[in-house]
């Protein structure tokens, strides 16, 4: 690893992680060159991917239907390499809203959405979505009415998950590019829906 | 209560959602980079599973679970497999670790 | 690969219990009754991959949702809503 220069004193974690991986680059278990393009991956990714393959969905609704029955290999489809993945896409309607979380740990499709937020992981999301969904959606600022059905998913095991959110309206017309630039991370997990971005005020003269 | 382990939050009370974000620092990366190569997902000499990993978290003291950044528990758990597998032994960390904290710069 | 015994639509119940070692079903749904939504197909059982064996062999893994009125008392929301969670076979009541 280049010497950025800078002194300043381990945390235990960090130190670990050097010792860790010096001894693995020692032993040819990895190389520095595999660590550093496998950081690089992750830090280039985004929602991106996730939100491609939503907007095609909107605009195709055979390619919604296969995404439906087999999200990775609709991943695929769209070239994008997902080694691992078993994804399970949920389709948002009127009458339903999906919401995914891990409550065991902090399993996240981050071949299509890139590393996963802090809030994810974190305790207060994991115990209590699953159990007052309606409420912790109400903090994320998304009111889901009463009489719509919210569907929470525990990705637990192998599946990973993925939310086909509604098509706004307001958007007739509109290039696959443009609606995928309102396919937000959050609303890909459920916490949020796309919406229009807000029209600049016009000063009446 | 041991009966329900600790990482097994669901359904447990807890405050606020904090939408906190995170912008990873290099070493967190790294050891996210260590784990994807060891469990063999992007090349890499498959050395153990995700499983093994994520054992060895919930192992973790409730205490420390609990007030340990996400990457922190992941680093411990990482090297604690390698010791486990055999790909490392207690000695040679213990002589690593006292070599890098003696060079003293990351 | 163990047979897959259950089909979507199946009403299961999962197994109570309180093992050690690393377990994939979460405490909050053992002992509740739910519908199989999908057959996830079969995969190696990670309570023995969690302890360096192979875990095969591969086990039928279903997703099961279960109302959450059902599984939280005086669950306040939608009587409508559900969860849905993947289960195990060998974690389903015979």
């Amino acid at each position: 690893m280049k010497d950025s220069g800078r002194y300043e004193p381990y945390s235990y974690f960090q130190l670990m992680e050097v010792s860790l991986r010096e001894l693995l680059v020692e032993k040819g278990v990895v190389t520095e060159d595999a660590i550093a393009g496998a950081m690089a991956a992750m830090r280039a990714r985004g929602p991106e991917r996730g939100a491609a393959m939503v907007a095609h969905a909107w605009l195709d609704p055979a390619y919604k239907a296969r995404m439906l029955a087999n999200g990775t290999a609709a991943a695929e489809e769209l070239g994008f390499e997902v080694p691992g993945l078993r994804l399970i896409v949920v389709e948002n309607a009127p009458d339903t809203h999906n919401v995914i979380v891990c409550t065991l740990c902090s399993c996240y499709p981050r071949m299509l959405l890139g590393m996963p937020p802090e809030w994810y992981k974190s305790r207060p999301y994991r115990s209590r979505v699953v159990r007052e969904p309606r409420k912790v959606l109400g903090e994320f600022g998304l009111k889901v009415a009463a009489k719509v059905r919210i569907r929470v998913h525990d990705s637990n095991a192998d599946m990973r998950y993925m939310v086909l959110p509604m098509r706004p309206a307001g958007t007739d017309g509109w290039s696959e590019e443009r609606l995928a630039s309102l396919v937000t991370r959050d609303s890909l997990i459920g916490v949020a829906v796309p919406v229009l971005p807000k029209k600049p005020k016009t000063r009446k003269s | 209560m041991i009966e329900r382990s600790h990482h097994d939050m669901g359904g447990q009370k807890a405050g606020k959602v904090k939408r906190t974000e995170h912008a990873y620092d290099d070493w967190e990366l790294r050891v996210d980079a260590m784990m994807m190569l060891l469990v063999g997902v992007v090349g890499g000499s498959k050395r153990m599973t995700v499983d093994e990993l994520r054992k060895n978290i919930e192992s973790l003291p409730p205490a420390d679970y609990d007030k340990l950044g996400y990457y922190d528990r992941w680093v411990i758990s990482l090297t604690q497999t390698m010791i486990q597998r055999g790909v490392i032994t207690t000695d040679e960390l213990a002589r690593k670790l006292a070599d890098v904290e003696k060079r003293g710069r990351r | 690969m163990a047979d897959a015994r259950y089909r979507t639509g199946d009403s299961v119940r999962v197994r109570k219990a309180a093992p050690l070692g690393h377990v994939r079903t979460p405490f909050y749904i053992r002992g509740h009754a739910g519908v199989v939504e999908r057959v996830c197909g079969a995969f190696p059982n990670p309570e023995e991959l969690a302890q360096q064996r192979d875990g095969l062999p591969a086990q039928p893994l279903y997703r099961v949702r279960f109302r959450q009125k059902d599984v939280w008392p005086g669950y306040r929301g939608s009587a409508a809503d559900v969860i849905e969670i993947e289960i195990f076979q060998h974690w389903i009541e015979e």
